[in-house]
């Protein structure tokens, strides 16, 4: 029958697109919708509820940086929440292993343990992040954040920033 | 002169053969042939992050439950992502120490539950106890004399469980399904 056979074409080449879809999301690149305000100003999230959850920032975030989990001082990652592993959350790194970090608001100073890392939002007054749950395992990144693609007035690269004196390899 | 001559002609007769060779043809079959190996790739990937996959186990820290010199395993994916691993599973997990490792070993205590543990059966029976916070659980080693975990790095974020591991595939003596005993204290 012609529409059997075209419906059948049309959910071949669907599934066809959705395999290639989803291989390149989880293997090179993905897009993400931002929501919350923890890293304002570089990203704008949108309210959590449904009609403003359309208004936030995309972000495109890459992959490639999984083969090696080499990351940078002051990259912005995204990552499953310790708490909750199908959350995540979109902050950016401020120590890596090895680092001796000191901890806002109280004198103490810690030693990043191996295989994690700490990060921190851009807007620490509305931000749930390391200040709370304590360094995060490097295994729970899940990419890193190069540019906000949406809306086309914000679209740009995330610059790499890191926040002064807070930190020492030593 | 007649070596010129016979040049040309080679030449002429070389550009007449390359261009009776069907292009369109054998780029259309290109394309297409390329097109599947990336679809066949796709749909690998797919299957091996989604629905289950092999894994190579290697170590003493699973002792007698897999081999000292390497197991092939089977490895289910879709427990890990619907949050239904429990007490007594096998599974893989990136190591918190490394994540560029991944490691076996065994759930036994969920978000919740008090775990006890012996501090270090080499020298004693000193045991401790404490509570699984919430999104994270506690893995051992079978083997306890021989096996870096939650003893060593406490208990690790639900997230960095990658799968569960269901059934072993070689060596073919050991052919069957990875049982869920649980080593109780």
């Amino acid at each position: 029958m012609g529409t059997g056979n075209s419906l059948w074409l049309l959910t071949k080449k669907t599934l066809t697109g959705a395999l290639i879809g989803v291989t390149i999301s989880d293997r090179y690149v993905t897009a993400s919708p931002v929501r919350g305000s923890s890293m304002h100003p570089t990203f704008t999230g949108s309210s959590t509820s449904f009609p403003g959850s359309l208004k936030g920032d995309v972000i495109l975030v890459e992959r490639f940086c999984l083969q090696k989990y080499k990351f940078s001082h002051g990259d912005v990652i995204i990552f499953r929440t310790p708490t909750n592993q199908k959350q995540l959350f979109v902050k950016r790194l401020i120590a890596l292993p090895g680092d001796w970090i000191q901890v806002p608001e109280s004198s103490e100073i810690l030693q990043i343990p191996e295989g994690h890392c700490w990060v921190e939002g851009d807007n620490p007054a509305s931000s749930l992040d390391s200040r709370s749950f304590g360094p995060i395992p490097l295994g729970l990144v899940q990419g890193r954040v190069t540019h906000v693609i949406w809306p086309p007035q914000r679209i740009g690269q995330v610059e790499r920033k890191m926040p002064t004196g807070r930190i020492s390899p030593y | 002169m007649a070596v010129g001559s016979r040049a040309a002609a080679w030449l002429a007769g070389a550009a007449r053969r390359i261009g009776s060779v069907p292009w369109r043809n054998i780029s259309a079959e290109a394309v297409d042939r390329t097109l599947l190996v990336v679809k066949a790739a796709c749909f690998a990937h797919v299957i091996n992050s989604y629905v289950v996959s092999l894994a190579l186990v290697r170590g003493p820290s699973m002792l007698p439950t897999m081999n000292l010199t390497g197991d092939i395993i089977a490895v289910d994916r879709v427990t890990a992502r619907w949050g239904t691993v429990a007490v007594g599973d096998v599974v893989l997990l990136r190591s918190p120490e490394n994540p560029r490792k991944t490691v076996t070993k065994r759930v036994l205590g969920l978000e919740g539950d008090a775990v006890t543990y012996l501090v270090d059966p080499h020298k004693g029976d000193a045991s401790k106890t404490l509570v699984v916070p919430k999104g994270y659980v506690w893995v051992q080693g079978d083997n306890i004399y021989d096996s870096r975990d939650s003893r060593q790095f406490g208990p690790v974020p639900y997230g960095l469980i990658q799968g569960r591991a269901f059934y072993r595939v070689w060596p073919p003596e050991g052919f069957g399904f990875i049982g869920q005993k649980v080593t109780s204290l």
